[in-house]
């Protein structure tokens, strides 16, 4: 036997009719109980059931004051990417600034670990606290530089070893 | 065409549609209040987004199976009987419902319209589809023949799951069936009539035999949930067991054919529990309704009617979401050595009662009906400390230690 389990003695007749009629009491009590259900199109989140600020789901790419994406085309998100599902053509102009000439990543290789974001100096590319992904082509899962920007989802926290519970 | 098989005809044709839409929209209504009831006992809320709180919600799951494939077991089906199981589990469920009366009678009429001249009623106008004088005896006939569409679709099916729901659906029925028809001889016993209107009066005139039979009443209600499938009982759908059992390889509207037939069973058991055991249409603590019929009279035994039939079907709800499935053995064992002996030796001593005051000179009044409540109260009282505790009923794990 498990350790730590007890066994419960049963009492010798079990009364039928007493266990029937408690157990329609606790039926009938739930009825009028408050219900759990989220009504989830209007309502996405009550207290106590929200999405965590930790929450890592689909890309967002921050951008600069002019408009243009924060990366610098450094190379290490698809370096660190574990599921390879980043592609980055790094491209410079006049000045010296390098800049991603293609940057695209696909969702569906994505494992969403969020080691890109962990990894990026520049805090260009985030992942996002955001689940609501349908498209209707499986082509349209692959997002291009523009689409990562024109992201407005809040991006994700992480997890902060200094702070393990989000406190 | 004479001035009253006019009125006769349209009187019949309108009763035969209202109580068919009735009971079809009605087990509409069932099923969405199932759904929605064990939702909040369960402390969610169910469907409520097509229509108004989602009373639409059986409409259109009604259009999606009729528009759904239908398909049919390639190896080992029998084409002919699957296709006609349903139907034949489907036509019984309407069927038996027309012989309980349902509202107060309607006074009747002579009048003259354009085009089809004159029509003329003569008396009341009974709201029952057909007041046959077998009533009760009808009721059982066609509820059992309920059975075969079970046993049919189990078999023709040509899967061994839904051979075993089929199997034990009939093993089941036959057995509570008795049980059930043997409960019931008790109130045939104190109306001496199998006619149900006449059973209502006789409630009218003493008290509701729910007091005057309350022992018949208690078995007649277990036998009740056997008869319809319903958990304690559902042992022919099994899901866990049996992957729904009988209706295993049915799909879109043929499905639905089971599923309505298992609905408008247990809205027709509903009423006729309030029919034989709780006065019917009967107005409580008043008489005005048993006077000259009215059509304000009608409407409002037939809203009294409906709540009594609706508080059984929620009963039933209640019970299912409540109790867990009994196991095969268990339910033969509570069906025949119970079930029939308890009914058998209620008949004994209600036959006894009732010859002993018919021999008295009494009349089935007020005074009879409380002479047969005092006699219930004492066999009710030896029933319960008899169930209870274990002193009737037994659980294996008791029997058991007793045999050790």
């Amino acid at each position: 036997m498990a350790i730590g389990v007890t066994v419960v003695r049963r009492p010798d007749g079990v009364s039928y009719l007493r266990a029937t009629l408690k157990g329609m009491a606790l039926t009938f009590g739930h009825l009028f109980q408050r219900k759990v259900t989220m009504q989830y199109p209007e309502e996405k989140s009550q207290p106590g059931y929200a999405l965590s600020s930790r929450w890592r789901g689909t890309h967002r790419m921050l951008t600069d004051e002019q408009g243009r994406a924060k990366c610098v085309a450094c190379g290490l998100c698809p370096q660190i990417c574990p599921a390879n599902c980043i592609k980055l053509v790094p491209g410079e102009d006049e000045e010296g600034h390098r800049y991603p000439l293609i940057y695209e990543i696909d969702e569906f290789r994505c494992v969403f670990c969020g080691y890109c974001q962990e990894v990026c100096p520049e805090e260009a590319i985030h992942v996002g606290v955001h689940y609501e992904n349908a498209e209707y082509d499986r082509a349209r899962f692959v997002y291009d530089l523009e689409r990562l920007c024109a992201q407005t989802h809040p991006v994700s926290s992480l997890w902060d070893p200094s702070d393990p519970r989000g406190e | 065409m004479s001035a009253e098989l006019k009125g006769f005809l349209l009187v019949a044709i309108l009763k035969i549609v209202v109580v068919f839409t009735a009971i079809n929209v009605g087990v509409m209504m069932v099923i969405w209040a199932e759904r929605r009831i064990s939702a909040w006992m369960q402390d969610r809320l169910g469907p409520n987004r097509v229509g108004p709180q989602g009373l639409l919600q059986s409409l259109a799951d009604g259009v999606k199976n009729i528009m759904k494939e239908e398909t049919t077991p390639v190896r080992g089906a029998d084409r002919t009987l699957f296709y006609l199981a349903p139907m034949m589990s489907f036509v019984p469920a309407l069927l038996t419902f027309c012989v309980i009366p349902f509202a107060a009678p309607l006074p009747g009429f002579d009048v003259t319209w354009p085009l089809v001249g004159r029509l003329a009623y003569t008396g009341d106008i009974p709201m029952v589809v057909a007041d046959l004088p077998i009533g009760f005896l009808f009721i059982l006939a066609v509820s059992s023949l309920g059975v075969y569409g079970i046993v049919l679709a189990g078999w023709s099916s040509g899967n061994k799951y839904a051979l075993l729901g089929g199997v034990r659906s009939s093993a089941q029925m036959i057995s509570y069936e008795i049980a059930l028809g043997l409960s019931a001889v008790s109130v045939l016993l104190v109306a001496g009539n199998v006619t149900l209107s006449s059973v209502i009066t006789l409630q009218q005139q003493s008290v509701w035999f729910v007091f005057a039979l309350t022992v018949g009443f208690v078995l007649f209600l277990i036998s009740a949930f056997a008869e319809t499938n319903r958990l304690p009982f559902d042992l022919p759908e099994a899901e866990a067991e049996l992957i729904t059992g009988y209706h295993t390889e049915y799909s879109s509207m043929k499905f639905s054919m089971f599923f309505i037939a298992e609905y408008a069973a247990l809205m027709t058991m509903s009423a006729l529990i309030a029919t034989l055991f709780f006065g019917g249409w009967d107005v409580p603590f008043t008489t005005w309704d048993e006077g000259p019929p009215s059509v304000l009279g009608t409407l409002v035994t037939g809203a009294v009617f409906f709540v009594k039939m609706n508080a059984f079907v929620f009963g039933y709800i209640w019970v299912r979401w409540t109790l867990p499935r009994f196991r095969f053995d268990q339910l033969m064992q509570l069906g025949w050595k119970v079930m029939i002996p308890l009914a058998l030796g209620y008949i004994v001593i209600i036959a006894t009662v009732v010859y002993v005051l018919g021999a008295m000179g009494w009349e089935v009044r007020l005074a009879y009906g409380l002479a047969l409540f005092a006699v219930n109260i004492v066999l009710m009282v030896a029933l319960l400390w008899g169930v209870d505790r274990g002193r009737l009923l037994v659980g294996s794990r008791q029997r058991a230690r007793m045999a050790a």
